[in-house]
């Protein structure tokens, strides 16, 4: 489709876009209630955006256009194809529901001019991110979505620990943009092409290529929140308004991805294999760990941010299988894992986004986000709860909810690994299997974990005890992603077919069509032959089963129910406080998993008989990923600032020799290098 | 094609029927050979069936904070492991789950059923169902990775991941014998002993609180509830002999488009092997001590570590898919 046709789209496109920029140049003038009008707006905006996204994305169209300004004689080069167009579905699917959960905040307390202005501007800078089409642009909107996210997570800045969540978060996000910058320049080569085109046309050789892959991963890694690129993401991503938070980890580490996606598979040319193993040992790694944060903190947002972690590891994964696909010829196997990938970011970005409004839900509800406060929610918000639920079970990856339909496919993926000919992947390939399945089995009891501290039990908090049901507008942005989860698990394969155009222009393949399997929506990897998976079948299977034990046990049993105290073998305790806490929920897990990864020490003090004094028991996780790469490097800049520090005080004397060293160096390094 | 595909229905229909008729029975034989290797005389083989029985006429006593989740888990924990232990091939390979769904779905599908019985075991608050459900998911940290990794092995030794396909291939080369299939053999049985909350990793006769896992989940459950939530106990445990049967001994198994004559015969071994496989955990059970709950991480990490020797021999023997 060429330029002419393009038109209304673009049209419709720059009008959303204008209307989120005014949006947020109007709101930094408004005070009070009049900022409310920012979320119907921002609302409107992201469903125009998203429309002409899957219009391009089903329609196979390709639209480039050229603005006049930027940088002088290159321009601001703008392009939408499939790629782009289905982050674009994912990013503005992300932006309607939390600017749908925005119109029911509360207009007199959360509405705050620290927050309104900045979230179509972030909604804005995402979208810009996808649409550039050089290198300038790129960096440009990648800056403008990191301030305008780092300016959304410091909003509360009266709390110390968000200001420290900010400090890191503006330090990792400096040194991310730093590393792309370093990207883009090797891609550019010495003749500076900086359009996405030219890139395109001379791909660089391979040891700037490795150079530019090792910058892009670490660029966009650090966004996404790729191990041991991670430390901030879990401080940033909680301390944002939870509407922010489930655009920052549903939606921005998506962006991330989308990065990695358009260096790795695009601009870089085709790949050699060895680029697939950085990907996937950094992402297993990352899938696992990720998890095992999680798995043993107790903030509800914070577990949240941590499993984003493990998501982004796992898309990783996916990412570096189909690399390592593709550079072997293998197409087939290759669009397994392109799939897999992209459907795991549109599956994260539909239940994580949706447990995030959740958690925002349960901190309106109750003012609190430690788990070990809350309880019973499920009796006072029967709703939230319900949507909770499903977004939970999703992103376990348990049947028939979407978070499986990825997960299977990329089971698929390792298991076709061994057709691969080098021996490295052959080593590989299983340890990524095992680390993928326990990274499953750790989600599956991490949620449960939190949602059965949260929701379920007895209130452990006068908080918890009074909460109540949040407005209508929130629980209908919970209700739609929770739908989307269902569906998204039931029809896979109709999703798998919307993403072909983008798996045939990144692996030159696409999957099998669903019509070839003995039903219309079997979702089929490799061939029918060889794997189905065919969600509607399995889930009218279920239902009927459990509507035939329901029919049957009605028939057959007293039907009698009693309501009565708990019997907890026979000693229920009134106290809310003998129910199992989040803590000890993980108490089996820290002492299977803690004591390798964390070190874990458990100490109890145990008073003398007679001693008055309560006991008590205290638990040290040390977190080496921080001590090693965080703390001690921050030391050391430290450090070296105090000594350089006595640089200011040097007599004119010694400051002239100093430069004219400097001189002499440079020029010396000019002489050899001519 | 649509008489075929009736045909393919109603058989399939018929092992959903078949395992869950049996596995009462099995679950008797397991604790009639126990009882008399202990000398004790022992229930009836029948006593599962009575036992269900009992517990559908006796009314439910539910604890008054419990939600509706609690009330509802029992029927779709039933459910999903209903069809979880029809996916599995029995009597024949060519039934119609042969292509709704592989082995990959068949682990995250009983992983759906825990997951919903851990929230269940949590619901109501209690110190004893917090432990049961605490200790249950830290089990399946390491029981659930060894099964994916078992079947991810059997996928790439057969060649495809349906599991009529997996048979299939174990009938056409029973005497397939290679390191890696050991190896699987082993940390599935591992695997199979943990899930069913079987001794040396659980008791299940027992309501002492120091060992309880599966049964302290489900202490406030009674009535028809619990009968459902046994019921799901009884055919996970057929589910797991047939899987090591089908896998493992799949002589006699009929193969697809055997007709009904074969799957007679399918039925009978199906039927034999599985009470005879029920009676060999009796023994196992009655010769073995159960464990302390933190030396269980040692137990089923066996079977995790099996499981990533098996995959990584299969990797490096380069399976079928070339």
């Amino acid at each position: 489709m060429g330029y002419q046709a393009a038109v209304p789209e673009l049209y419709v496109s720059g009008a959303a876009l204008g209307a989120l920029a005014v949006a947020a140049a109007v709101a930094t003038l408004v005070r009070g209630p009049a900022l409310a009008f920012v979320y119907p707006l921002s609302a409107l905006a992201a469903f125009a955006l998203g429309a002409v996204d899957l219009h391009a994305l089903l329609g196979g169209g390709e639209w480039v256009a050229r603005l006049p300004i930027g940088l002088p004689g290159v321009g601001l080069h703008l392009r939408l194809d499939a790629l782009s167009a289905f982050f674009g579905i994912v990013i503005n699917g992300g932006v309607l529901a939390a600017s749908v959960y925005g119109m029911g905040l509360d207009r007199a307390k959360e509405l705050t001019p620290r927050v309104e202005p900045l979230f179509p501007l972030f909604a804005a800078a995402m979208n810009l991110v996808l649409i550039a089409d050089d290198a300038y642009a790129f960096l440009f909107s990648w800056e403008l979505m990191s301030l305008a996210s780092w300016a959304l997570v410091v909003a509360r800045h009266t709390d110390p620990e968000s200001r420290r969540a900010g400090y890191l978060y503006l330090i990792m996000a400096a040194i991310g943009t730093s590393a792309l910058l370093f990207a883009f320049g090797g891609l550019a080569g010495p003749a500076g092409g900086y359009g996405f085109d030219t890139i395109r046309a001379h791909p660089p050789g391979p040891l700037v290529a490795a150079l530019v892959l090792a910058a892009g991963l670490v660029g966009c890694g650090s966004k996404g929140g790729l191990i041991p690129l991670h430390a901030w993401l879990p401080l940033a991503h909680p301390a944002a308004p939870s509407h922010v938070s489930a655009l920052m980890s549903g939606v921005m580490t998506k962006v991330a991805i989308y990065g990695f996606v358009r260096i790795a598979f695009d601009l870089l040319g085709p790949p050699a294999w060895w680029w697939a193993l950085p990907p996937i040992v950094l992402g297993a790694v990352t899938a696992v760990l990720g998890l095992l944060y999680a798995v043993f903190d107790r903030d509800l947002k914070r577990v949240l941010a941590y499993s984003t972690i493990e998501n982004v590891g796992v898309i990783f994964v996916a990412l570096g299988l189909a690399l390592a696909f593709r550079a072997n010829g293998q197409e087939a196997a290759a669009a397994v894992a392109m799939a897999a990938a992209l459907l795991h970011v549109l599956n994260h970005s539909w239940f994580k986004s949706l447990l995030f409004l959740g958690a925002g839900a349960v901190l309106h509800a109750t003012g609190r986000r430690d788990l070990e406060g809350l309880g019973g929610l499920i009796h006072r918000m029967p709703r939230t709860a319900a949507f909770f639920l499903v977004g939970a079970l999703a992103i376990s990856a348990l049947p028939p909810l979407n978070g499986f339909v990825s997960e299977w496919l990329l089971f698929q993926a390792v298991i076709a690994a061994p057709a691969l000919p080098q021996a490295a992947l052959h080593f590989a390939s299983p340890a990524i299997g095992a680390m993928l399945a326990l990274a499953a089995a750790l989600a599956a009891a991490c949620f449960v974990r939190v949602y059965g501290i949260a929701f379920l039990g007895r209130p452990r908090s006068v908080e918890a005890a009074r909460a109540h049901e949040v407005p209508m507008a929130q629980q209908i942005a919970m209700g739609g992603l929770a739908l989307l989860c269902i569906a998204g698990g039931l029809f896979g394969s109709v999703l798998a077919a919307m993403i072909a155009p983008v798996l045939r222009d990144l692996v030159d393949s696409v999957l099998p069509n669903s019509g070839s399997g003995p039903t219309a929506f079997s979702l089929i990897a490799f061939d029918p032959e060889r794997s189905i998976y065919d969600a509607p079948v399995i889930a009218f299977f279920v239902a009927i089963a459990s509507l035939t034990t329901l029919l049957v046990v009605h028939r057959l049993s007293a039907r009698r129910t009693r309501l009565g105290p708990a019997w907890d073998c026979g000693f229920p305790d009134p106290s809310p406080a003998t129910q199992y806490t989040a803590s000890s929920f993980a108490q089996p897990l820290r002492r299977v998993y803690g004591a390798v990864v964390f070190a874990a020490r458990e100490t109890v003090v145990m008073p003398a008989p007679g001693d008055a004094r309560p006991a008590q028991f205290s638990v040290v996780l040390v977190d080496y990923a921080w001590r090693v790469l965080y703390a001690a490097p921050s030391r050391a800049v430290l450090r070296l600032s105090e000594r350089l520090n006595a640089l200011q005080f040097l007599s004119i004397r010694r400051y002239l020799v100093l430069m004219f060293a400097a001189l002499v160096i440079l020029l010396s390094i000019a002489v050899v290098a001519i | 094609m649509t008489g075929d595909l009736l045909v393919q229905f109603l058989a399939q229909g018929a092992q959903m029927f078949m395992v869950l008729l049996i596995a009462p029975l099995a679950v008797g034989v397991v604790r009639r050979v126990k009882a008399r290797l202990m000398r004790r005389q022992g229930a009836p083989l029948l006593q599962g069936y009575r036992d269900l029985a009992k517990l559908l006429r006796k009314e439910s006593v539910i604890a008054e904070n419990a939600s509706w989740l609690f009330r509802s888990a029992p029927s779709l924990i039933f459910a999903l492991t209903w069809v979880a232990a029809a996916l599995v091939p029995s009597f024949a390979s060519g039934l119609m789950f042969n292509w709704a769904a592989d082995v990959v779905a068949l682990v995250a599908l009983l992983g759906a059923a825990r997951a919903l019985l851990a929230l269940a075991g949590m619901d109501v608050g209690t110190s004893f169902g917090g432990i049961g459900s605490s200790r249950e998911m830290m089990i399946a940290t390491l029981a659930e990775p060894a099964m994916m990794l078992i079947v991810l092995t059997l996928a790439i030794a057969a060649g495809t991941t349906r599991l009529a396909g997996v048979a299939d291939f174990f009938i056409a080369e029973p005497l397939a014998v290679r390191v890696s299939l050991g190896l699987s053999l082993v940390a599935l049985i591992i695997v199979a002993l943990a899930e069913n909350a079987r001794i040396p990793v659980d008791n299940p006769v027992t309501h002492l609180e120091l060992t309880m896992v599966h049964e302290a989940m489900i202490l406030e459950y009674s009535g028809r509830h619990l009968a459902l939530i046994e019921a799901a106990s009884y055919l996970k445990l057929v589910l797991y002999l047939s899987l090591l049967i089908c896998l493992f001994a799949p002589f006699g198994m009929a193969p697809a488009n055997a007709g009904v004559g074969g799957w007679a015969i399918g039925l009978l071994a199906w039927s034999a092997k599985l009470l005879a496989g029920a009676a060999l955990l009796g023994v196992w059970e009655v010769s073995i001590a159960k464990m302390r709950v933190f030396r269980l991480p040692d137990f089923v990490g066996i079977a995790f570590v099996f499981g990533f020797l098996a995959i990584l021999l299969a990797f490096l023997s380069r399976g079928a898919f070339e």
